[in-house]
């Protein structure tokens, strides 16, 4: 008898915890609608396209390749990356670099982002600092997987 | 007017207020799990940038269901098949021509009755359909041809069987209590007082069996704590072989039943259309104050506290979904078994010695 009622108290307490929620929310959903501005906002919700929110320092967006000071890829195509990305979606051919002091550099270098993870492995493995995933932008969508696959021209943007 | 214009009359302006509000209700429950949530909830459908907090959300679900594929798999029985949504929806929406909606008005010289058929036992009348809606959730299991599907609709049928019992029980002491099985006459005689001051509302009469009642009609709309049936988020339920229009309509069945049921929770314990100390003449404070309101405002306000009660249990029922989980098998049997029916026998000898005295 005395379990039955603690279960309906336990029931009970469980309604009135979402009723507050829906009626403080409802409440200052109502403020908001007439224009009052209130500290406190009736969902945690951010409404993505149109309000965004602010990127972790160290969040792992789109992908970039840098460039030396001469404009020329940093990327010495020593295949640490392709080989560590356990996705498997990096593919790099190496060229010959008339710079002696440099010898190799990329001529084709591709990402298959349709099957990135994102896991970062590529930055931290890269020796010469020339790839990075810093460019915030993550509203990476396409229409064709085709659209997805980034090649130099895109990267070195 | 010829009577059966006046009927048909009826049925069509109840059927396609009830759709209406079935068809926002599916809004309102989206918009208020969102609230529970400290969510925004569905707000992107709209009509020319025009969003209305997501107004048109069932619009677009409707048009989306609208053009998806009447897949029929091929092993199912298809006439059952493409049956049993149909049966469910039609057991669910035939309940609209008990609801008493108003009082008796009288238009033109003529008492115009708020209620499509004014049968002389509505109320097992309404109890026949809601146990009848069981071929729906068999039909469609067993059709489908599928282990989980008939699992589903196994388990949706003992479900429904236990808490018929406990259903029709709670109302026994209803039934000792107002005079008549007809739902405009429990209506009519919940008007008065008690002891002066309180409304003489089922609930105040019947308590413990309004909480029976609540929750075996609450089970018996298979929604949230007693969602076996479709256990739509692991254990698959009887639906799971349909898709577009089909599993539209057991969606649309499932919240008619919302509305049903608390057409039936405020017309049995509530006072239906009755409005607190207001007789026929006014307002009759319980301290002996009178207040004199005119015949249209009197019935105004009734249908209008018909309405509002209603969307008060919508409310209720979809505060209750989103706050419990589901039962387990055994404990849900227990509760129905175990619990609700021995509540309800003990409610049946309590009234009846009550009303004997
Ligand atoms: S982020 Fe990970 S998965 Fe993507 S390319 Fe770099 S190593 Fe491969
Ligand atoms: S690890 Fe760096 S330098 Fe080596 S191939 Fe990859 S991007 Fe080029």
């Amino acid at each position: 008898m005395i379990q039955a009622l603690g279960i309906l108290g336990a029931l009970i307490r469980g309604v009135w915890i979402t009723a507050r929620h829906f009626l403080v929310n409802l409440f200052f959903h109502t403020l908001q609608l007439f224009g009052i501005k209130t500290k406190r906002k009736g969902a945690v919700t951010i409404q993505y396209p149109e309000k965004k929110k602010e990127l972790a320092a160290r969040h792992r967006s789109l992908h970039r390749l840098l460039k030396r000071e001469d404009g020329k890829p940093r990327c010495v195509a020593c295949m640490l990356c392709v080989t560590v990305c356990p996705s498997e979606c990096i593919v790099v051919e190496a060229a010959e670099d008339p710079d002696p002091e440099v010898q190799k550099t990329a001529a084709r270098f591709d990402i298959d982002l349709t099957r990135c993870c994102f896991c970062g492995f590529c930055v931290e493995a890269c020796p010469e600092d020339a790839i990075r995933m810093d460019t915030g932008v993550i509203d990476i969508s396409a229409l064709s997987r085709a659209d997805l696959q980034y090649g130099l021209d895109k990267l070195l943007k | 007017m010829s009577p059966f214009l006046l009927v048909l009359i009826k049925v069509v302006v109840a059927l396609a207020w009830f759709m209406i509000l079935t068809l926002y209700l599916t809004w309102a429950e989206r918009k208020e799990s969102a609230l529970m949530q400290d969510r925004v909830g569905a707000n992107r459908a709209s009509i020319f940038g025009l969003r209305f907090f997501g107004l048109f959300q069932p619009i677009a679900d409707a048009i989306k269901m609208f053009f998806k594929e009447d897949f029929v798999p091929p092993f199912a029985n298809r006439f059952l098949h493409t049956l049993a949504p149909f049966l469910s929806f039609f057991f669910v929406a035939v309940n609209v021509a008990a609801v008493p909606f108003g009082p008796t008005l009288a238009a033109a010289g003529r008492p115009l009755v708020l209620q499509i058929l004014d049968i002389d036992a509505g109320l097992i009348f309404v109890l026949a359909l809601l146990s009848l809606g069981i071929y729906g959730v068999l039909l469609s299991g067993w059709a489908s041809n599928n282990r989980f599907t008939l699992l589903g609709s196994v388990r949706g049928a003992a479900q429904l069987i236990s808490y018929e019992a406990a259903l029709a029980l709670s109302l026994v002491g209803l039934i000792l209590v107002f005079p008549s099985l007809r739902l405009s006459d429990i209506v009519a005689y919940q008007g008065g007082t008690l002891l002066g001051f309180l409304p003489r509302w089922g609930v105040f009469l019947q308590p413990l069996g309004f909480v029976v009642f609540f929750i075996a009609v609450f089970a018996e709309t298979k929604r949230v704590p007693f969602d076996l049936p479709e256990g739509e988020s692991e254990i698959i339920g009887f639906f799971a072989e349909y898709g577009g229009l089909k599993w539209g309509l057991f969606m649309f069945t499932d919240f008619m039943e919302i509305l049903i049921v608390s057409c039936l929770v405020s017309t049995l314990f509530f006072g239906g259309w009755q409005v607190p100390w207001l007789g026929d003449a006014g307002v009759h404070f319980p301290w002996g104050a009178d207040w004199h309101w005119p015949a249209w405002l009197i019935a105004a306000a009734r249908i209008l506290a018909f309405q509002i009660k209603v969307f008060f249990f919508c409310w209720l029922q979809i505060l209750i979904r989103w706050t419990y989980p589901r039962l387990r098998y055994d404990r849900l049997m227990e509760l129905g078994w175990k619990i609700l029916i021995p509540l309800s026998l003990l409610n049946i000898v309590g009234t009846a010695v009550l009303v004997s005295l």
